[in-house]
């Protein structure tokens, strides 16, 4: 017998918003998906010299019993401060909510598109 | 044994009043159905997007779970569509869907919804939240008419607690070198009118956590593109000389149905909208 097939969505997270020190994404609601990825794709650097060695950013992927609480769920995303770089994460057993915490060096801004690509 | 009431053969659908064809039907504990982020336009750049569209933030699924009671859970199951805006007075958010129509007949929407601030306050907060609405982008072989409508809770930090409408939109601003691409911010917070004699008390209910689910229906025709009225509740609205924002027709429109919910917080607080379920129906 078949199965039934799985739902799966994926959210923008961060639309070309320029990054730079301290930010976090708005929560995002996900219990019903048991598997996620996020994606973080570089759209432009200030700052730095524009190569794979010149600094990362960091990204914390946090989870949530309320949407008012966050912790580290213990993944993080190493973002190299590079047009067109990719990086992601893979996570599961979330629970309810999930953002990402991140961390930009002072003397960068980074351009992202982020994505949470959601299975349950 | 069979029950004599037609309408317990679908307990889902009892609760609505569809027209006779159902042109969609979307319960939110299924999945997503098709909604999403309503993204402005752009061309060349991303950054060409009008910064009101580029706020907007994808909708998501919730089991309302709230930290002093957890799950509510939706009006018939565990999901309801949510739609959250940021924490900034004024800032709203959007989902949509797109589809087209195959005979401009009457439509009709229906929904059971709520709305409530982030739970962050131990307070009622109940004129946190701005507004809540929707709206239709439709277009015929002549025009693109945009029928709006909200529920303005709160505005300024007063209470409001009425129906509004919306015949004007911002003019339109060219995007890029193309001259392909022109925007509107259909949703700015000027010119909403109140639709005459449609004030309305929704069940707030006494803190943030609780929330109580509304019924609405909206009705419209797209043969003659006009209002026919719509129901909260128990009351229901004529919308006599009720108007919708109008333009030529555009390129690349024809027979365009596109529905679309938004929220806006009247304070520094997210506003959350939820949907149970969103039922389109049509007389064909």
């Amino acid at each position: 017998m078949a199965s039934r097939m799985r739902n799966a969505y994926t959210a923008v997270i961060a639309r070309g918003d320029a990054w730079q020190q301290s930010v976090q994404t708005e929560p995002y609601e996900a219990a019903w998906a048991g598997e996620a990825i996020f994606f973080i794709y570089v759209m432009e650097v200030a700052g730095g010299d524009g190569s794979a060695g010149s600094g990362s950013a960091v990204a914390r992927i946090q989870i949530s019993p309320d949407g008012l609480h966050w912790v580290d769920e213990g993944t993080e995303i190493k973002i190299a401060a590079k047009a067109e770089s990719l990086s992601f994460a893979r996570v599961t057993n979330f629970g309810g909510w999930l953002r990402l915490d991140v961390t930009v060096p002072a003397e960068l801004a980074i351009k992202v598109v982020a994505t949470l690509a959601l299975k349950g | 044994m069979q029950s004599s009431y037609a309408t317990h053969s679908d307990p889902r659908l009892s609760r609505f009043d569809p027209l006779p064809r159902v042109i969609y039907f979307d319960d939110f504990d299924q999945g997503m159905h098709g909604w999403t982020a309503l993204v402005g336009n752009y061309e060349g750049s991303i950054d060409t997007m009008t910064r009101s569209y580029a706020r907007h933030t994808q909708p998501m699924l919730s089991q309302i779970t709230h930290w002093d009671s957890g799950t509510h859970g939706s009006f018939d199951g565990t999901y309801a569509l949510k739609i959250a805006t940021r924490a900034v007075p004024g800032e709203r958010n959007t989902a949509i869907k797109r589809v087209t129509f195959r005979k401009a007949s009457r439509i009709r929407v229906e929904t059971y919804f709520a709305f409530k601030p982030e739970a962050n306050e131990l307070k009622l907060s109940d004129l946190d939240v701005r507004s809540v609405g929707l709206l239709f982008d439709l277009q015929d072989g002549k025009e693109r008419v945009m029928p709006h409508l909200r529920y303005l809770n709160a505005l300024d930090g007063q209470r409001m607690n009425k129906w509004q409408f919306k015949q004007r939109s911002t003019p339109f601003r060219a995007i890029g070198g193309r001259s392909e691409t022109v925007t509107h911010d259909h949703l700015s917070p000027q010119d909403w009118e109140d639709i005459p004699d449609a004030g309305q008390k929704l069940c707030y209910n006494e803190i943030p956590t609780k929330i109580n689910w509304h019924y609405l229906r909206f009705d419209f025709d797209l043969a003659s593109m006009r209002w026919l009225g719509f129901q909260c509740n128990d009351q229901v609205f004529d919308c006599p000389g009720v108007e919708s924002i109008k333009m030529a027709a555009m390129p690349n429109l024809s027979c365009m149905l596109n529905l679309a919910f938004f929220c806006e917080p009247d304070t520094a607080k997210r506003t959350f909208f939820y949907l149970d379920s969103v039922l389109l129906s049509g007389e064909y």
